[in-house]
């Protein structure tokens, strides 16, 4: 087999409270090829913390240690600041969960996009508008032109998750870390943004970390699964097995989904009894 | 009386009209839905009650009284409103303890420190959390801060954008049955916007479809059973969210 687009080992990040230094993420190893993890659990339980440390995202005072970090074999953790924006720019993409927060307030989402093409290739202006477009129009927004002109706060909840997309999708990364990336859409715009994704994966090898609550979403795009609790991973399966998932917690999640032809009172909760973070 | 009642609403964005026609009455004591398409102007009909969206006409009233276009302190006693953007929503220098203690503060109330741990409590956040800045908690326990600053006044009417999408299905499966038995047992009234037809099942009594700006078509939730709708698009969204007619 060939080497692991990424590759970690013994991943750690902690803060640091009143009661001392907590660990949120706590000894995380796993290796990525071309292919699609899912990471699924509690709120609080680390994911995005993940996320932003391979993209050494993860600010002061919060710390991240892990024994190897390597994206296509070169070690993150020992690249100058100057090399890690590169990389990020253009190799590694994540979509950040609060997609109106990551977005630049005082510049309209087409100039936005136009620039993280920018940081990869240099197209000609007219070539730049017309890649802005076509990807406006590739995650689902009716009437990009118009769009494009628009502000972050003059767009809708779900239209400020799809710009997010563009925007990281467009310089064809290796790497796509989603994190909730499609929360604020219906079902059909969420499977066809997907399905999206899914082409990069199948048709240019990238690799695809995506985090969500959503479990039926999550088996469906993904070919493995980590469950995490507190910091650690309880479980990992393939996709297709997540239904028989065997561990308590896991068991719990799947409870706690509503269904179409809900007549329960209450939905399940878990016990929450040993639950631990900062 | 209802508790919301919307009446030929139109709303515009400057010259921008996105929302037409809207009329929809909800009952007091009623669970209301808002479902449709991405864009459609849900979160716009929301803003627009909470007197955020001031570029309407038509008419709004909410327990019996007609609302202005900006919004009030008598009216945020009220009526409370949970925003589909809660890092946007929650001030980024103010602690967890000033966001939820700030709204007694104002409206004089009193018992603040035990109500504050209360209400942490009511929706899984233990006190950990409550000296914490925005930027020190996850995704998910912001929404849930968000939740407990709107629950703090105890409104009678609660205007909820997307309150669950952010958060895993065990967190909210508790913020839903607490939601549920808040409602119970104080007649709260809710209007939800939400893009996930089960948690309507689960929640509401009612739902209106949006496209476009327009409400195409108003359905009880048992609808969800058997995928009895009138209107194309609501079959088409029902369709797509796994729901099939008749078993
Ligand atoms: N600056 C900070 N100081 C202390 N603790 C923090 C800080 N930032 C985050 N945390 C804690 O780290 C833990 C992990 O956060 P993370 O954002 O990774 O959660 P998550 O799994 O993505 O949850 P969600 O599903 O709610 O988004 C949380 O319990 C959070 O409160
Ligand atoms: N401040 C604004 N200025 C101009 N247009 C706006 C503004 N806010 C929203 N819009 C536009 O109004 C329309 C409806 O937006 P709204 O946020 O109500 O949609 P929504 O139904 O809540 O969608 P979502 O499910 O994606 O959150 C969108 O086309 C949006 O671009
Ligand atoms: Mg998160
Ligand atoms: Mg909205």
């Amino acid at each position: 087999m060939s080497a692991p687009l990424l590759s970690v080992e013994d991943l750690r990040v902690s803060f640091p409270t009143p009661a001392g230094r907590v660990e949120v993420v706590r000894g995380l190893s796993f290796d990525l090829g071309r292919e699609r993890l899912g990471i699924v659990g509690e709120s609080g339980s680390g994911k995005s913390m993940t996320g932003r440390a391979i993209l050494r995202l993860v600010r002061a005072p919060g710390q991240v240690t892990a024994k190897r970090m390597e994206f296509e074999g070169i070690e993150i953790q020992s690249l100058s600041e100057r090399r890690m924006h590169d990389l990020r720019g253009a190799r590694i993409s994540m979509i950040m969960q609060d997609p109106k927060f990551s977005l630049n307030p005082v510049m309209t989402v087409g100039r936005q996009i136009a620039e993280a093409l920018q940081a990869h290739e240099r197209p000609g202006r007219r070539a730049t508008r017309a890649r802005v477009l076509e990807m406006l129009d590739a995650v689902r927004i009716n009437e990009p032109e118009r769009v494009a002109k628009m502000y972050p706060h003059e767009i809708s909840g779900g239209m400020g998750q799809r710009v997010m997309i563009a925007m990281m999708l467009i310089p064809r990364p290796s790497l796509l870390i989603a994190d909730e990336p499609t929360s604020a859409l219906d079902v059909s715009v969420q499977a066809q943004v997907l399905d999206l994704i899914d082409e990069l994966v199948r048709d240019h090898g990238m690799g695809l970390i995506l985090i969500s609550h959503d479990l039926n979403l999550v088996s469906r795009y993904c070919d493995r699964i980590m469950v995490m609790n507190a910091g650690r991973v309880v479980e990992s399966c393939a996709a297709a097995d997540l239904h028989r998932a065997q561990h308590p917690y896991t068991r719990g999640l799947l409870a706690a989904v509503p269904r179409m032809h809900e007549t329960r009172g209450t939905l399940p909760v878990l016990d929450r009894s040993d639950w631990s973070g900062t | 009386m209802s508790a919301i009642s919307l009446q030929g609403l139109d709303i515009s964005y400057g010259s921008a009209k996105v929302v037409e026609g809207v009329s929809f009455d909800v009952a007091e004591g009623e669970s209301f839905a808002l479902v449709g398409e991405s864009g459609s102007g849900k979160s716009t009909v929301l803003k627009a009650i909470a007197g955020l969206a001031p570029g309407w006409t038509g008419e709004i009233s909410v327990l019996g009284q007609p609302r202005g276009h900006r919004p009030g302190r008598g009216f945020a006693r009220r009526c409370q409103m949970v925003f589909q953007d809660p890092y946007g929503s929650l001030h980024p220098r103010k602690t967890v303890d000033t966001v939820l203690s700030e709204p007694l503060q104002v409206h004089g109330l009193g018992s603040r420190d035990a109500r504050v741990e209360e209400m942490l409590r009511a929706v899984g956040l233990d006190r950990r959390f409550r000296f914490r800045y925005p930027h020190q908690l996850s995704g998910g326990q912001r929404q849930r801060v968000a939740i407990a600053r709107a629950l703090m006044l105890e409104p009678k009417v609660m205007l909820l954008d997307e309150p669950t999408s952010a958060l895993d299905v065990s967190v909210q499966a508790e913020i839903l049955n607490l939601l549920k038995r808040l409602r119970a047992e104080q007649g709260l009234t809710y209007l939800m916007v939400t893009h996930n037809l089960p948690v309507v099942g689960f929640m509401c009594d009612r739902m209106a479809v949006m496209n476009r700006g327009r409400v195409v078509e108003i359905a009880p939730a048992t609808a969800l059973h058997d995928g009895s709708f009138a209107d194309p698009y609501s079959r088409a969204l029902y369709a797509a969210s796994g729901g099939t007619a008749h078993d």
